[in-house]
């Protein structure tokens, strides 16, 4: 049985977590795992995802997120219904949380996998490397096999009839040093500002937009499309934008309905923060650049000249 | 503060990563090595924090020799000293790499260890919370802001398009990520120094890991499907027809 872990944030469902069910239901029987009374409202609506069995992991203090304490639940849990695998999405908590079991159950973990075969004594995955421009393959030996799956591969199905979940309750035993860890403040973002990774539409900048200021007809763009600015990081280390905006490896991995890459080359350190985009456009001056290949649309030419003159026509067909 | 950053020498590929024929390693022969971009921060961060608090900052790998490179290198930057583990130079997996940090630094006393969030070659996302499991620290990772006062550790890290923020007691170990500061570059000065100072090399035990690599695999090539839409300006018209035909223009 693989036991799946779905994340929340006080209630609100981190949809990008449904993701592993599909790969995790072609694999073996799926139970899911749900930390905190604050949890229950979404255990309902996962029956249209083919969840049967909920477990939902009670304490008075599991309220913010503290990443020991919700790996000490999860443990528990496992220690009575002994799962073969415990799976998480490949985010920051989820590689956090499985860290975290791994340290305290002195198992292995593996990170970002793509694939995974159970063969009688071990495992096989498949995991990234490099961010994602590389792939290994891996043999893992252990009594519990924890993986996490690498985000923006497996699409979340949702076409099932709404069905009863059977939501089972878990009182666990956790103790203050396991909540010493934990979140005490949330900075909300800036009103009104489209979060990057949740963007519909891209606009990613790179060495070519040349300076902070020239990234005004970006910042334009973006907002005549509804969608945010992103960049490479070599415009992050000029301090031409923050790095909350960078796209890449060691960046934001997003994946919007459009990336509009100005200016940029194509690195692979870059490429695999966008390369889940279903629409690439690109506007480079080089045509032999590696990002143009790869991509859906180019235009070969200079950003500088060529934004503002969209900007005007998209200006003009929204009058 | 006696501040530990555990940084590690990895390759510096291009555009393509390239396999050797038994696909068992990166062919690294013109290739540069360097220390990945968040730990590269994580010694400007401690460097920072020196600055401010007084103290140590030293720098560990667990590699081959010539590991020795990015130690100087962080020394350079104003890491005061160094400490090699030093193995035959071939990959250790994450539980390994772990037992042997955790055991070279538990009798060193440190108030803050900083760590990457992620190595840039293998992002096994873990060495950081093992050492603070193995020592018995709190611990935090992927952050990107830290201030420290009284002997607590205020961190936040990006989430729902703000931060959240934690709060933990020192000593503690923190994984950071690119972004937290902009590092300095070392100066000459700085490089000379570097050149002369000691690294301490202890020999780590290996401890069995539960991973095994078995091959390395590059990812499918996608065939290049790009349409040129054309040169300059003249080509917008026919973007705009596009970003229409895919819904992006409403009205
Ligand atoms: C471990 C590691 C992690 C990394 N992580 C990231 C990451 O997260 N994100 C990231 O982006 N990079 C990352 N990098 C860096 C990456 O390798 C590249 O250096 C970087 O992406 C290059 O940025 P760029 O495309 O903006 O610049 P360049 O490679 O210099 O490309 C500039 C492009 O702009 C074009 N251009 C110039 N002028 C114009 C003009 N007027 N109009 C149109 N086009 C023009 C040029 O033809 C060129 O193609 C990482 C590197 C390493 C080693
Ligand atoms: C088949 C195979 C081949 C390998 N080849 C190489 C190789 O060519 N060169 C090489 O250096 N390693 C190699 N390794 C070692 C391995 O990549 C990592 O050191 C180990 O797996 C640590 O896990 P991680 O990178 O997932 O760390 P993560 O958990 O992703 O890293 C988090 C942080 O831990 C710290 N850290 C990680 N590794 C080290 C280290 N070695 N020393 C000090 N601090 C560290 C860094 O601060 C890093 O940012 C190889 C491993 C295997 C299994």
């Amino acid at each position: 049985m693989i036991l799946a872990i779905i994340e929340h944030n006080q209630g609100t469902l981190n949809h990008q977590s449904l993701e592993i069910l599909s790969l995790a239901k072609s694999i073996d029987r799926v139970e899911v795992a749900i930390v905190g009374e604050n949890g229950r409202s979404i255990c309902n609506g996962l029956g249209k995802y083919g969840v049967e069995v909920a477990h939902l992991l009670l304490h008075n203090e599991l309220v913010d997120y503290a990443p020991a304490a919700w790996a000490k639940s999860i443990i528990q849990l496992a220690h009575s219904i002994k799962p073969d695998v415990i799976l998480a999405i490949g985010s920051e908590r989820g590689n956090e949380i499985l860290a975290h079991i791994a340290a305290q159950l002195n198992l292995p973990m593996a990170a970002n996998c793509t694939k995974i075969q159970i063969k009688e004594n071990n495992c096989l995955v498949t995991r990234i490397r490099w961010g994602g421009s590389l792939l290994e393959e891996a043999v893992l030996k252990s009594a519990t096999y924890l993986l996490t799956i690498a985000q923006h591969l497996y699409t979340v199905k949702g076409e099932l009839e709404e069905s009863a979940v059977k939501i089972s309750e878990w009182n666990v035993d956790l103790e203050d040093q396991d909540f010493v860890g934990k979140v005490v403040d949330n900075l909300a973002p800036e009103e009104g500002k489209v979060i990057l990774t949740d963007a519909h539409v891209v606009v990613g900048g790179g060495r070519g937009v040349g300076s902070k200021e020239g990234f005004h007809s970006l910042d334009e763009l973006a907002e005549l499309l509804g969608g945010a600015v992103g960049c490479s990081r070599v415009v992050t280390n000029h301090g031409w934008r923050p790095h909350a905006d960078q796209v890449g490896q060691t960046g934001a991995r997003v994946a919007p309905d459009l990336y509009i890459a100005c200016g940029i080359s194509g690195a692979i350190q870059h490429w695999v923060g966008c390369k889940s985009s279903k629409k690439i456009i690109v506007i480079n001056t080089d045509a032999e650049a590696p990002i143009v290949s790869k991509a859906d649309y180019a235009i070969i030419g200079d950003l500088h000249k060529i934004i503002p003159a969209i900007n005007k026509a998209l200006k003009q067909a929204n009058d | 503060m006696n501040i530990l950053v555990c940084i590690k020498r990895v390759p510096s590929p291009g555009t393509r990563i390239v396999l050797s024929e038994d696909k068992q390693e990166i062919v690294t022969k013109n290739l540069g090595f360097t220390i990945s971009p968040h730990e590269e921060c994580a010694i400007e961060e401690a460097i920072r924090v020196k600055e401010k608090f007084g103290g140590t900052v030293t720098v560990l790998t667990l590699g081959g020799s010539l590991a020795s490179e990015q130690l100087r290198y962080a020394m350079a930057m104003g890491a005061d000293e160094a400490i090699l583990l030093q193995t035959d130079g071939k990959e250790w997996d994450p539980m390994a790499t772990s037992n042997a940090i955790s055991d070279a630094v538990k009798s060193k006393d440190f108030d803050l260890l900083l760590f990457g969030n992620e190595s840039a070659d293998y992002g096994g996302y873990q060495v950081a919370i093992r050492v603070a499991y193995a020592l018995n620290h709190h611990c935090l990772t992927g952050v990107k802001s830290i201030e420290i006062d009284e002997g607590q550790i205020t961190a936040g890290r990006e989430a729902f398009g703000g931060m959240e923020i934690f709060k933990i007691p020192l000593p503690a170990v923190v994984s950071l990520k690119e972004g937290i500061n902009l590092p300095r570059y070392p100066s000459l000065p700085g490089r000379m120094r570097a050149k002369r100072k000691q690294i301490e090399i202890i020999e780590p035990i290996k401890l069995p890991g539960g991973i095994e690599t078995k091959q390395f695999v590059s990812p499918p090539e996608l065939g290049s499907h790009v349409e040129i839409l054309g040169h300059g300006v003249e080509a917008v018209p026919k973007l705009l027809s596009i970003i229409k035909e895919l819904g992006f223009i409403h009205k």
